[in-house]
């Protein structure tokens, strides 16, 4: 049976971009506030379930042809290079540094090594998740 | 500053008050469509007078402006109403009947005319 519902779907069309600048938020705050890549990730992949649920698992992928198994793949190895690029410099596995840089629009911002990390977090987060619900929901009987 | 705390305590107790007779509405209205009208309604409108509060209070006291607490009036107020819309339309597709004393059931007029295919 094909679910199609015009309130939900223009709903959806809205909401996606606001729970998505907030999961893009709560993973550069999660340095100096409540949030982080487990988070994040974890509201990525509920704005990605609910496209989801408003339209079709084959429209979806369509738009978003994101392979998610290799997205995961892609997040442990990010982090796993950040704790050998570390090793490379001729410091202990996984070490960080920090350093205040000034960038066009941000004005004077802190960098450091411990966001790419959180990058594959939220990348592994987003990938094993959507893994899980998308291999589940194909299923036909 | 003193009276901005009284008008803040008014808003957060309204949309308190609210809430509760969402729930008294809950517990007391008979069948699932109006219930779904009691709680949708009056919990959205009790939720954004609490979260209004709160952002005014974090403004004009506390002198922060707290953008989160804006987007999240701004989520309440869209996903609240579409959910409570999901409830009923789950509800009558499942087919739960409506309340016995209730006069008006136009979509049941329009199923039956032409049969879909959904």
């Amino acid at each position: 049976m094909k679910f199609t519902d015009v309130y939900l779907q223009t709903a959806t069309k809205i909401l996606v971009f606001i729970i998505m600048t907030f999961s893009i938020y709560v993973l550069f705050a999660g340095h100096n506030n409540p949030g982080g890549g487990f988070i994040g990730g974890l509201i990525t992949a509920s704005a990605l379930v609910l496209l989801y649920i408003a339209f079709d698992l084959q429209t979806v992928q369509e738009v978003f042809p994101v392979d998610y198994k290799k997205l995961a793949a892609t997040g442990v190895l990010v982090s796993v290079l950040t704790g050998v690029g570390s090793l490379v410099l001729g410091v202990p596995f996984l070490s960080q540094t920090f350093k205040y840089v000034e960038l066009p629009f941000l004005g004077n911002t802190e960098l450091t090594t411990a966001m790419i990390f959180d990058l594959g977090v939220y990348m592994c987060v987003v990938g094993t998740t959507m893994t899980i619900i998308t291999s589940i929901s194909e299923d036909d009987i | 500053m003193i009276i901005i705390e009284y008008a803040v305590v008014g808003i957060v107790l309204f949309g308190a008050i609210f809430c509760a007779l969402g729930a008294f509405g809950l517990v007391r209205l008979p069948d699932v469509y109006l219930r779904s009208h009691a709680a949708t309604k009056s919990a959205t409108l009790g939720v954004l007078c609490v979260l209004l509060g709160v952002f005014l209070y974090f403004w004009l006291v506390l002198d922060h402006i707290s953008i989160k607490l804006l987007l999240g009036i701004v989520f309440v107020f869209i996903t609240s109403p579409v959910a409570g819309h999901l409830n009923g339309r789950a509800a009558y597709r499942s087919g739960v009947a409506l309340w016995r004393n209730s006069v008006r059931d136009d979509l049941h007029k329009k199923k039956s005319e032409a049969p879909s295919t959904e």
